[in-house]
């Protein structure tokens, strides 16, 4: 009954795994870059309000996506149970977060915008890119040390609506009023502070 | 004018088209595939693969090299490492076709190119961190955890945005 997802139930075989890969990455960078992705003065104008690109692109494409997802499984065109649900370790979710949002606003990038900004020749998302390198094979060495934190509060793959007890769809509406009213103060903002030209 | 010769260098997408199109392509992933997108596997892959050629019994006794030694053969035959190359070909085409291709360093008028290149590093640095600690980047658990609603994606993701923005104040002098 269920068609997706694809290579799940073999639809596509698995050789194709890696075309598709690829013509996907082309897409997502396609988009990235097109979005203004690839500069750093863009991305961190939303840390101080002249440019909120980063925010209005992040939300649509997580209400687009996960509005989409939900109609696809309602219209008994993919299996939503068996797709995959990132895992929710409390801690490591909170404090990885936390060490990327320094990485971010003293960076100026994240790993896929910076993968942009090698493609079109920046050579700060090179040095960044090549950070990015040495941070892993740093948190090598830590590994061994953070345990508690990489392992610890594990609660599976558990999804928003069902930690806060609602339907994913209400969930889904929540979240998108949220959005707008977000999108929207952003809009007044945007009108009040003074333009940064880059 | 023709098209080619108007200047776009500073014309993008409108955000929330551009969004809309992020999303539609994170369901046509989610479709085809049955995960969403990633960007610092590669990278992780690339690490691996790396020292594993570079000091193999380093690798082979540490705990974190472990993990992927026994899974995987070639850690560098992997769906992210395709789909990053992918990144960077589409990247390209569109840079190429708004006449943002060349050889720059990109800073604020108050930085030297020397130091933007400085803090460009040390902000890779903790990202490749950070996203090793929270299994994931803004792309593989804040963006694609989130489309599947993950607690773990909204966590990091509002955890991401809400450091950011605490700390913006005091790393000002680096962007305005």
């Amino acid at each position: 009954m269920y068609t997706g997802p694809l290579t799940y139930f073999d639809i596509i075989s698995t050789e194709w795994n890696y075309v598709i890969a690829v013509l996907i990455g082309i897409a997502f960078g396609y988009i990235m870059e097109a979005s203004g992705f690839s500069s750093s003065r863009k991305l961190v104008g939303v840390f101080y309000g002249y440019d909120f690109a980063v925010i209005r692109v992040f939300f649509t494409a997580s209400i687009v996506s996960i509005i989409g997802l939900l109609y696809m499984s309602y219209f008994g065109w993919i299996d939503y149970s068996v797709l995959y649900v990132h895992p929710t370790f409390l801690y490591s979710a909170l404090f990885g977060g936390i060490v990327m949002g320094l990485g971010f606003i003293i960076g100026g990038f994240c790993p896929g915008t910076s993968i942009c900004a090698v493609a079109i020749g920046k050579i700060d998302g090179w040095v960044f890119t090549i950070g990015l390198f040495v941070g892993i094979f740093i948190f090598s060495y830590i590994f061994p040390y953070v345990g508690e934190i990489f392992y610890g509060g594990d609660m599976g793959h558990i999804q928003i609506s069902e930690y806060f007890g609602i339907s994913n769809e209400l969930f889904a509406l929540i979240f998108t009023v949220l959005a707008v009213i977000v999108f929207y103060i952003t809009t007044l903002i945007r009108r009040r502070v003074k333009h940064v030209r880059y | 004018m023709k098209f080619w010769q108007k200047n776009t260098r500073h014309t993008y997408w409108n955000p929330y088209f551009g969004g809309f199109m992020l999303g539609l392509l994170l369901i046509a992933t989610f479709y085809i595939t049955g995960r969403g997108v990633g960007a610092t596997g590669a990278s992780k892959s690339a690490v691996i693969t790396t020292v594993e050629a570079v000091a193999p019994t380093f690798a082979s006794g540490s705990s974190f090299y472990k993990k992927y030694y026994d899974e995987e053969k070639n850690p560098m035959k992997n769906w992210l490492v395709f789909e990053t190359i992918g990144i960077l070909a589409g990247a390209f085409l569109s840079g190429a076709l708004s006449g943002r291709v060349r050889f720059r360093i990109q800073h604020p008028p108050k930085i030297t190119p020397k130091k933007r290149l400085i803090i460009a590093a040390l902000g890779g640095i903790l990202f490749g961190i950070g996203s090793q600690i929270a299994r994931g980047c803004t792309s593989g658990a804040a963006l694609s955890g989130s489309s599947m609603l993950s607690l773990g994606g909204f966590i990091t993701m509002f955890s991401i945005f809400g450091t950011a923005y605490l700390f913006a104040y005091f790393f000002r002098k680096l962007w305005i």
